[in-house]
């Protein structure tokens, strides 16, 4: 029985190793911190540009990606993830970064074409197979017993859209009255039963857990729970949205620290190409080509959408007044409690 | 000579505690282990292996194994050296001692992350001097080794800590008198003594190393292939609907527990019959 002990002690350390990893790619090597809905979309991108560099520059590049709400990902990136380049879900995001760090400049937004969005997409509102609580616009939201699945916006991008999109159409409809669209913002987050922490873990609870009624989405998101979960849900366009443009910038100064800059930079063109919008398109975001547009195969429908720059003056204004402490949303969230 | 029952309950009432302990005992065991395994099985045989061949998966499972590696001898070191503190000597501050000890079970897994995002990361006490010197920590290997010794610091010391106190330093004191010195009296009286309770610590602090989530979560900056662990590339695959792959990789963890738990009771029951011959 004695000899058992250096037998356990050997299987236990049996266990351990095999773990002489090595990461020595040579080559480049990209680090791309990205939101949620983005994941399959620059799973495509990474490969067909990593293509392209191999044969233009006959070296390796790779290309890494990191997930997660927008916000929770710029938190990462001031806390010194290295991200060589942020495609985040919202230019208030990447202004974050560049207020808190030196990582780059103040006007990266005029670093690429269409303020460095190469791609938009828009928030609907899915339900499911059939509409049976017969949702047709953002004033059906606020009903009894309708139950409204969106992420928080203090932690995810495209939370934040819904809140403006939904916050637009109560501007219009009560021309502008602010107490009743505070009214009617909180009456809408009273029928929200879970906050989630990204768009991903929303789509989750919708689709997978089946818990609520109606799912404020983005629409490329939306069009990708059909594929997964197929006739389960509907899209419904409401008769206004907002114009959501999720914008990439290189974080230059890791960039530079890495020896990467013209490969990032490389990296963010290539989304304008052709080959890229055409992947933009197949993963149901709009592409901002409009012939590339028109041969997708998913035709978005024409909707009225506002902007944050025009309707809201600018991402730094609308963070501060509606998600800042304090702002509209803490109200809303307040008035709750 | 008429024996009197130890229980005093009816039969029906005896079977009807017992079957609703084996239902709790299903339900909230059994179930879920085994909805794991029918889960990742679900789309066959073939599904399930190309879900842990791929280049993600691998790199999943070697960082992991690499932060378990680290961080289990460490803190295997560490317990140790606490609980042969705390149980053979008396001194000022031992029962705060005992506290800080328990401290990583107290808080909670994020906030163990979370610290050490304060002291390393870009914004951190030491995040600048880091950065001048080109050091990483958060985001990369060092961090998740940080906050997987931090979670899983308490399991050896508590392990031994009563195995060693019940035991008393008699035969120590014992060995000192005869001559032996300091590592004569660790290896052949101390160690002998505790070793299955040390390898019972070990166990599990491997255990909870290798499925550590939540503090191991904020320091990884989760990029695929490289700072996921196990854990958190299960969690990966799931959010990207890739069920069966994500059951998949959850086998491996549950592999793992069952094979902790079958270790775990071989040792207790060399343990116990050993402790049966002695008397």
């Amino acid at each position: 029985m004695k000899s058992l002990f250096p037998v356990l002690v050997a299987a236990t350390l049996a266990l351990l190793p095999a773990s002489c990893g090595k990461h020595a790619t040579s080559g480049i090597t990209l680090l791309n911190v990205s939101y949620d809905p983005t994941r399959e979309f620059y799973a495509d991108v990474n490969q067909a540009f990593a293509k392209q560099w191999q044969a233009d520059h006959g070296t390796a590049l790779h290309i890494e990606q990191s997930h997660g709400g927008s916000g929770k990902q710029t938190r990462a990136v001031i806390d010194g993830l290295e991200a060589d380049v942020v495609t985040l879900a919202l230019a208030g995001d990447i202004d974050e970064i560049a207020k808190q760090t030196k990582l780059l400049p103040a006007s990266w937004q005029s670093q690429l074409p269409q303020h460095s969005a190469p791609y938009t997409s828009t928030i609907v509102l899915v339900v499911r197979k059939g509409n049976p609580k017969g949702i047709k616009d953002w004033g059906d939201l606020v009903k009894d017993g309708v139950k409204v699945i969106t992420p928080n916006p203090k932690t995810s991008g495209g939370a934040r859209w819904n809140y403006l999109a939904a916050w637009a159409w109560a501007a219009k409809q009560f021309n502008g009255d602010q107490a009743q669209i505070l009214a009617y913002m909180t009456r809408l987050f009273q029928n929200v039963p879970v906050l989630g922490t990204g768009a991903r873990d929303s789509t989750s609870t919708f689709a997978q857990r089946g818990i609520g009624d109606v799912f404020l989405s983005w629409e490329n998101e939306a069009y990708l729970i059909d594929r997964e979960f197929p006739g389960l849900t509907e899209i419904i366009y409401p008769s206004l949205s907002i114009l959501a443009e999720p914008p990439v910038a290189v974080v230059e100064a890791n960039a530079a620290k890495h020896g990467t800059t013209a490969a990032a930079r490389a990296y963010l063109e290539f989304l304008y190409t052709d080959a890229a919008q055409a992947l933009a398109a197949k993963h149901f975001y709009r592409p901002r080509n409009a012939a590339i547009a028109e041969q997708a195969a998913v035709q978005f429908p024409a909707m009225p959408m506002v902007t944050v720059d025009a309707d809201f003056g600018g991402w730094a204004k609308a963070q501060a007044t509606h998600f800042n402490d304090g702002g509209t949303f803490d109200q809303v969230q307040g008035i709750k409690q | 000579m008429h024996h009197r029952p130890a229980t005093t309950e009816s039969a029906p009432v005896r079977w009807l505690l017992i079957g609703l302990a084996l239902l709790a005992l299903s339900l909230f065991l059994l179930l879920p282990l085994l909805a794991v395994f029918v889960e990742a099985f679900r789309r066959g045989a073939d599904v399930f292996f190309a879900a842990l061949h791929t280049e993600s998966a691998l790199s999943a499972v070697r960082l992991t194994l690499i932060a378990a590696a680290i961080s289990v001898p460490l803190n295997t070191v560490f317990g140790l050296a606490a609980a042969w503190t705390i149980t053979k000597h008396r001194f000022r501050g031992r029962a705060l001692l005992l506290s800080l000890i328990d401290l990583p079970f107290a808080v909670s897994p994020v906030i163990a992350g979370l610290v050490w995002v304060l002291l390393f990361g870009a914004k951190g006490w030491f995040g600048p001097w880091l950065a001048a010197h080109d050091i990483k920590i958060i985001f990369d290997l060092p961090g998740i080794i940080l906050a997987t010794v931090f979670v899983t610091f308490p399991f050896v010391a508590r392990e031994l800590i009563p195995l060693m106190e019940a035991q008393g330093s008699d035969q120590e004191l014992a060995a000192v008198t005869l001559g032996a010195n300091g590592w004569q009296m660790f290896w052949r009286v101390t160690l002998p003594n505790i070793k299955w309770g040390l390898l019972y610590g070990v166990l599990l602090c491997n255990a909870r190393a290798m499925g550590e989530f939540g503090a191991v979560s904020v320091v990884s900056g989760h990029i695929r292939g490289k700072t996921n662990t196990l854990p958190l590339h299960i969690e990966v695959l799931y959010n990207e609907y890739q069920f069966s792959a994500a059951f998949a990789c959850a086998t491996l963890l549950g592999l793992l527990a069952l094979v902790t738990l079958g270790l775990k009771t071989a040792v207790e029951q060399i343990t116990h019959q050993r402790a049966s011959r002695h008397h």
